[in-house]
């Protein structure tokens, strides 16, 4: 087994809606869908987004474009307009998830 | 094989957006459509601020000069443009249009959409919360702007009426695709999945360059020529389906990797996207490639409309200023972070009242967090950003004197003081709810 982070796995983008952010992590090739779908799990986005996420987390799969969408709760600070951080929106929450470490037993 | 073909062009992801993106999708080929799109959450405060300041604006003020650039090319082009710029005054928007046409002895049909301006509703009921159940009397007070997201059946009505350029206020974004659909291929309100298909179109090219190469994460380094990106095109047909695509010669890619990262942006259950128009199910869509920057979209299904329309209403949130710092190895983050404690401690010896105190170092853990935060000492610089917002204008602007004195009186190599020294900004919340769809009157009405 090796560890290796998402991003060898998956790309993703990120965004706000109210004070809870998304992020659409898509498999880059479709064999690893099922890798993602195992791995990525809400419990782990949780504790990986720790002091980001304040609320809890949804999970939603889209087969179809073999990708996984998560909402992050209360995630952005109070919101676009109201939060102080630097990434109000959540645009680099995409990034953030793609630095998780998975183990795989193959090389990308 | 001879489908009817309807051609949309997104011209405008944001306020703000490239603007010569506009002008290459007017000149780069032929389009049926151009849609703008000038509306985020945060936009609509911005607009009532401007027009309370001024009661003719309160619209995207870049919007008429565009106007004024490409009239000639999309009336002999017959190019139908439909865009939201016209915020909280579409019927200011319009005029300043119509005007400039008039003096320009160019004859065209604006059409302006109102009925989502829901202010006056406000002071004498409630709107709880979407997402926390709150109720509206904790800022009813402070209310600067309240809108509902209307659909699409306006703007099938305007160009029924023949208008060149479309007007509206607050409508969902991707409701600007859908309506010319509707009007060219004759779709019925009902027509569940064929809506789904327009919306999810819209909302692929809504964005602007998000689907045709921009802010692709998939792999950056291999999108050809982002100085001349093309933006987005929706090749449609009447059975639904439809290809999104970009001009030729242009910038950027079009591929299932830029197409897949804009259609899970900024939403929730993708299988119940809710519109104004239709509950679409992303998760029906098949993609397939045609051809080089060119993605096929099918099968997508929909469900009945929801019986209310979403609201945004904007409020006054008091006060902000924004400093910052940028400090130098050795022990870059130590002393950025040993700096916003120094400013804590003087904020509290001040007296000085504030809703929110929020410090970040940019360089260590002002996107990722506790993550990627370290004391990393051979980090080369990093940049201290310290944000203080509460309802006490003074307060907030007599902290905009606290930053500059650490560059002589705090830790060791600090600079760049003179970009950071914030101004004092007016903040706006944005408050989401729900109003019954039977509440609101959408009308069309055209100037010449």
């Amino acid at each position: 087994m090796r560890t290796i982070r998402l991003v060898e796995l998956a790309h993703a983008r990120s965004g706000d809606k109210g004070n809870n952010s998304n992020i659409g992590l898509i498999a880059r090739d479709p064999r690893y869908y099922e890798i993602l779908c195992r791995e990525v799990t809400i419990e782990r986005v949780k504790r990986h987004f720790a002091g980001i996420c304040l609320g809890t987390v949804e999970r939603f799969e889209l087969p179809n474009i073999h990708a996984i969408n998560f909402v992050l709760h209360e995630s952005l600070d109070g919101g676009g307009t109201l939060s102080l951080r630097t990434d109000a929106q959540g645009k680099t929450h995409a990034a953030t998830l793609l630095m998780m470490e998975v183990q795989v037993d193959f090389t990308p | 094989m001879n489908k009817k073909k309807v051609t949309i062009a997104a011209g405008q992801g944001f306020w703000g957006d490239w603007l010569e993106a506009p002008v290459r999708q007017i000149q780069g080929g032929a389009i049926d459509y151009l849609m703008l799109d000038y509306l985020a959450e945060v936009t609509m405060s911005v607009l009532a601020k401007q027009k309370e300041a001024n009661p003719a604006l309160g619209y995207a003020r870049d919007f008429p000069p565009l106007i004024e650039r490409i009239l000639s090319d999309i009336v002999q082009r017959n190019v139908k443009v439909i865009s939201n710029a016209g915020g909280l005054n579409p019927r200011a928007c319009a005029e300043a249009i119509v005007a400039s046409a008039r003096s320009r002895q160019i004859p065209v049909k604006v059409a302006v959409i109102t009925g989502d301006d829901i202010t006056a509703l406000t002071s004498s009921r409630d709107f709880l919360h979407l997402e926390t159940g709150g109720s509206l009397s904790q800022i009813r007070d402070r209310i600067s702007a309240a809108n509902a997201y209307i659909g699409a059946d306006p703007i099938v009505e305007a160009l029924q009426q023949g208008a060149q350029i479309v007007i509206t206020g607050r409508v969902a974004d991707p409701s600007m695709v859908l309506g010319p659909l509707r009007f060219a291929f004759g779709w019925k309100e009902n027509d569940w999945d064929r809506l789904a298909s327009g919306i999810l179109a819209g909302h692929i090219i809504e964005c602007g360059a998000q689907s045709s190469g921009g802010n692709f994460s998939g792999d950056w380094r291999a999108v050809p020529d982002l100085a001349h990106v093309g933006f987005p095109i929706i090749e449609a047909y009447e059975d639904g389906d439809f290809i999104v695509t970009k001009h030729p010669n242009t910038g950027g890619l079009v591929s299932q990797a830029t197409v897949k990262e804009q259609m899970v942006y900024e939403i929730g259950d993708p299988t119940a996207y809710y519109t104004p128009d239709v509950v679409a199910d992303f998760t029906t869509a098949q993609l397939s490639d045609a051809g080089p920057d060119r993605v096929r979209i099918t099968g997508v299904k929909g469900k009945p409309r929801p019986g209310a329309y979403k609201v945004s209403i904007s409020y006054f949130h008091g006060y902000r200023t924004v400093s910052t710092l940028v400090y130098s190895w050795p022990d870059a983050i130590a002393k950025a972070k040993a700096a916003a404690e120094i400013l804590r401690i003087r904020i509290q010896d001040l007296g000085l009242q504030f809703e929110k105190i929020h410090s970040e170092v940019i360089g260590a853990n002002a996107c990722h967090g506790q993550l990627t935060d370290s004391n990393n000492e051979l980090i080369p610089e990093v940049m201290l950003r310290f944000v203080v917002q509460g309802y006490h204008e003074r307060d907030v602007k007599r902290f905009t004197r606290e930053m500059a004195p650490l560059v002589l009186g705090g830790p060791p190599f600090a600079t760049a003081y003179s970009g950071g020294k914030g101004d004092v900004s007016e903040v706006y919340g944005y408050w989401p709810s729900l109003i019954d769809r039977a509440e609101i009157t959408p009308r069309v009405e055209c100037l010449v």
